[in-house]
């Protein structure tokens, strides 16, 4: 698979940024537990989609619409899950996103976002510390400034004394945390987390997403967080979209008005799951296509 | 981290095992010459078709110092022309892997290098190079550069296109990815194809003695070999060769040890659970 090497494209508006990459830190890390959300910062959109359409060629080339006429904003510090059957085009949206691909039709407009795919793609030569420092290893800094800045953060994630482990010494939740510390050092201000612990067993599934809502709560961030589990999203997001199966449309909204911490098992989370799930069976039913063939997008 | 359980666990293991280890290849060597000897010696086997092993060790004992200037002269030569193979090729690899224009002119090319026999580019190089080791060293690095090339292009190749991905939206270049994905991913990857190479090296050592004319009072063990042939001392000439087959063996679990140092995240422990 080949895409564009060039430099990333332009951004909508450099004004848009919750938290500059350029400027200040490569680092926006901040450990104080109550970050003051200013109200005009919430308001900025820092991504745009409108209209956004695309599709791939299959091995005959005919062509597969992942994506058809996709429109959604997110907001500064706003938590939006996409949750949607398999296949409906969730990763493409992602990648829309973080400009590794470009739209067939419509716009794309996002502060600079980086990726956090469902696998966590850890470099097995680098310890869990150079792997969580990879990014600024990138931006330019030396390995002890990397390790230093990474460091300050591993106790806080849990991962004291396995700074010096090889990512296959770590658990599967470790290799996620590390993960997601890479993700966050990076700096941007949006993160796209593609099915994040969707590789994790339940219970290891349920401790890692109360410890993404402290980790967001400490330290806010755009996410746009893509996943099947429907559970997960309400536990995690502002709120949901629902995507119809392939090509995916937006079919519905919810809005997750519930306190932090969330429970899976809270009554007003179960009823939030009943209303996507009926989202979900009715977009299967319209749908023009049944899923199959899904995992190919 | 010494105080590491996974690292503990596998110093313990490793100088555990070690003398086990061995102790199957010794036993099928002794199995092996035992066998040799006595059907050498019951059916009667002429000395000159096929000396007993007893005569070899006798040659070994008694032509130890020929045996030994000899092998220095070939080890120098096998190793390094190895290490240029080795350079050569990856060098070769990565730009390969990086130009796909390169790739197509070069990589067809590369394949019908193995071809050709050594004899017809062994005259021209001595004209070129004289009698020294530089021309032998070329014909050893034309032998043993295409493992190494294929290799090395497959393991720059094998890096998971997420990965790639996911660096991308790190904000790294084209060639950050290359340093930190692709580069390491070809090192154990490079090494194999050494190893292989390796195999290859050896009898090729010998072709580069055997085609090249040398100067100086010790040629090679190929060179020694072929003479003791046609002078009819046999058992020299196995002698010789036993101690390629040492040689042989010696080099492959150093390159094995250099790839465990350089690359130790790609040997997971095997039967080993985390």
């Amino acid at each position: 698979m080949t895409f564009d090497w060039g430099p990333i494209p332009p951004n909508v508006d450099p004004s848009n940024l919750w938290g500059n990459a350029r400027e200040g830190s490569a680092v926006a890390v901040q450990t104080t537990s109550s970050v003051p959300r200013q109200q005009s910062s919430r308001d900025r959109i820092a991504v745009d989609l409108g209209g956004v359409a695309r599709s791939y060629r299959d091995r005959r080339g005919v062509p597969i619409p992942a994506l058809d006429g996709v429109s959604l904003r997110v907001r500064s510090g706003e938590v939006l899950a996409v949750v949607g059957p398999s296949g409906c085009g969730k990763t493409t949206l992602l990648e829309l996103i973080c400009s590794l691909q470009r739209p067939d039709a419509g716009k794309v407009a996002s502060s600079p976002a980086v990726l956090m795919p469902q696998r966590d793609l850890l470099l097995p030569w680098l310890s869990a510390l150079d792997n969580a420092g990879l990014a600024l290893r990138i931006a330019g800094h030396s390995r002890a400034r990397a390790r230093a800045r990474a460091g300050e953060l591993f106790a806080e994630l849990g991962l004291h004394g396995f700074e010096s482990a090889r990512p296959d010494e770590l658990s599967g939740g470790m290799r996620q945390r590390v993960a997601f510390l890479r993700t966050l050092l990076s700096g941007k201000p949006v993160l796209c987390l593609d099915e994040p612990l969707s590789a994790l067993d339940a219970i290891t599934r349920g401790e890692m997403q109360s410890w993404l809502t402290g980790a967001l709560l400490r330290e806010p961030r755009t996410v746009v967080l893509v996943t099947h589990d429907i559970e997960e999203a309400i536990v995690l997001a502002d709120r949901v979209l629902v995507l119809s199966p392939r090509p995916g449309r937006v079919i519905a909204e919810i809005a997750v008005e519930l306190p932090r911490p969330r429970r899976g098992t809270d009554p007003a989370a179960i009823a939030l799951r009943e209303q996507a799930m009926r989202a979900l069976s009715a977009g299967a039913r319209t749908g023009e296509d049944l899923p199959g063939a899904s995992d190919v997008l | 981290m010494s105080s590491d359980p996974a690292s503990y666990a596998r110093s313990e293991r490793r100088s555990r095992d070690r003398l086990p280890r061995l102790l199957p290849a010794t036993l099928f060597a002794l199995i092996a010459l035992g066998l040799w000897e006595l059907y050498v010696d019951a059916a009667g086997v002429d000395v000159l078709v096929l000396p007993a092993p007893h005569a070899m060790f006798a040659e070994l004992w008694g032509n130890a110092g020929l045996l030994w200037s000899n092998f220095t002269i070939t080890a120098r030569e096998v190793v390094l022309g190895l290490a240029l193979a080795l350079v050569a090729g990856f060098a070769v690899a990565v730009a390969i892997h990086l130009s796909p224009l390169l790739r197509r002119a070069v990589y067809p090319h590369a394949v019908g290098s193995q071809a050709v026999p050594i004899a017809v580019v062994a005259v021209p190089l001595c004209f070129w190079w004289g009698f020294g080791i530089f021309p032998k060293l070329l014909v050893i690095a034309l032998i043993c550069f295409f493992p190494v090339v294929v290799t090395t292009v497959d393991g720059l190749a094998s890096v998971d296109p997420d990965q790639l991905k996911l660096l991308r939206t790190l904000d790294a270049s084209r060639l950050q990815a290359f340093r930190f994905a692709e580069l390491p991913a070809a090192v154990p990857a490079a090494l194999s194809g050494a190893r292989i190479a390796l195999a290859v090296g050896v009898i090729g050592a010998f072709i580069a003695e055997t085609s090249t004319p040398s100067v100086g009072p010790y040629a090679g063990l190929g060179r020694q070999i072929t003479s003791d042939l046609t002078a009819l001392q046999t058992p020299r000439a196995y002698a010789a060769t036993a101690v390629l087959f040492a040689f042989a063996i010696a080099c492959f679990y150093s390159l094995t040890l250099i790839e465990h140092r350089l690359a130790p995240w790609a040997h997971k422990a095997k039967g080993e659970n985390p």
